[in-house]
């Protein structure tokens, strides 16, 4: 039950692109078809759902206060190695997944690789870090849904800006500015679910 | 993108190349950290600093970085800035730390650093690198301060800390005045930056989309 919540929780309420702003860039960048913005999101939850984890367990036995060595706090050290493991697994994943799954890497392949620098995975990694999970199950829980809230967010965001194509924005508001205060109307739709509690 | 025109390194980014609304960078923590002034000020200038001095260290290496693993090698020369910054930040400033949380730390991630790297630090000397990362840095930063200004001066009635609005209503006996809580939502932010971007480009008509 306290997963479900947590699963719940971090698709609609603490959903990473409408509360906390994480990976907006690529949101922007490459909302502009539903096919794309559907495969970026399915990369950005896979490698959420494989980073996370990794970096829970370091951070539980390497850098927490007294978790490696008696008396030494590496916790200092977490940005550096939250960033270099999440590139290393990019890397490692792009591989096995041209190797074993062409078929997933014909329609993730370009994605891959920009991901290692999408905030969305960092923050992911230092947000999991904040919230002091008790259980392994639990960053899991939370890698899926904060990957399925953004994967729903850009494909939301791509069908309106497949509309919108045909709509008369006024010229100065074309594009990005527009695209800005649809995020925004979303974001104020995604309110509607604060508070839900299983 | 404006880049025919030849601004000059430093004043360009502030307002006609501006990192934000004219490139598209680093929109995460400029949304982010905007509900007050000062955490948005704090991270202007933090990320001024780590800009600048990235900018430089890549544009020194730019001849002994191999090129297939330059991603790397930018990454780790700004997540230990990043690290230095945020141990700074903790000792002095903080509170203004804590309101920050986790986005000093996506500094690393923000594609303003990336961007700047990529695009400028590879192919220039250190010195004007430095330029263009601090022109960078502090149009970044006056984006945050305008969106800032909005959201704590109709969602708070207050402006870096201070009470303007009931300064005001004491002094004049005027009441009758709201905040406006829709300002401290994350929603205002991109609304706000979407009419930014709406003013900026119906005053430079070349930036819009066709």
């Amino acid at each position: 039950m306290e997963l479900l919540n947590l699963f719940i929780k971090s698709i609609f309420i603490d959903n990473m692109i409408f509360a906390l702003f994480l990976g907006m860039c690529s949101y922007l960048a490459v909302s502009k078809t539903v096919k794309t913005s559907v495969g970026l999101g399915a990369a950005v939850t896979f490698v959420l759902i494989v980073t996370l984890p990794v970096n829970y367990l370091l951070d539980k036995y390497v850098l927490q206060p007294n978790a490696l060595i008696e008396g030494v706090d590496l916790s200092y050290l977490s940005f550096i190695i939250f960033i270099a493991v999440i590139a290393a697994i990019v890397q490692i994943v792009e591989m096995v997944v041209e190797k074993f799954f062409p078929a997933l890497y014909g329609s993730l392949g370009i994605f891959l690789p920009l991901i290692a620098v999408n905030c969305a995975i960092l923050g992911g990694s230092l947000f999991m870090q904040q919230k002091e999970f008790e259980s392994f199950a639990e960053p899991v829980v939370y890698a899926l849904g904060s990957g399925i809230g953004w994967l729903f967010a850009i494909a939301c965001l791509a069908a309106i800006r497949e509309k919108l194509a045909y709509s008369h924005v006024p010229a100065p508001l074309k594009g990005l500015g527009i695209t800005f205060i649809v995020t925004g109307l979303m974001a104020i739709a995604f309110l509607s679910f604060s508070g839900i509690q299983l | 993108m404006a880049a025919e025109k030849k601004p000059g390194v430093f004043t360009g980014p502030l307002w006609t190349n501006n990192p934000v609304v004219v490139q598209v960078l680093g929109i995460c923590s400029a949304l982010a950290v905007t509900t007050q002034m000062k955490p948005a000020l704090v991270m202007g200038i933090s990320l001024t600093c780590v800009l600048a001095f990235a900018n430089v260290i890549i544009s020194l290496l730019r001849k002994t970085i191999p090129n297939r693993i330059r991603i790397i090698v930018q990454l780790v020369v700004v997540a230990a800035l990043v690290i230095i910054v945020n141990q700074i930040l903790k000792a002095f400033a903080f509170e203004v730390s804590k309101q920050l949380s986790v986005y000093v730390g996506l500094i690393i991630t923000n594609c303003i650093l990336m961007g700047r790297l990529e695009a400028f630090a590879l192919g220039n000397k250190p010195w004007p690198a430095l330029m263009d990362g601090l022109g960078n840095g502090i149009g970044y930063a006056l984006i945050l301060l305008a969106v800032a200004t909005f959201r704590e001066f109709f969602g708070a009635g207050t402006l870096f800390g201070i009470d303007v609005i009931a300064r005001f209503v004491n002094e004049t006996g005027y009441d009758g005045y709201q905040n406006c809580g829709f300002f401290v939502m994350p929603s205002a932010a991109l609304i706000l930056l979407g009419c930014i971007i709406w003013y900026l480009r119906s005053k430079n008509p070349e930036l819009q989309d066709k």
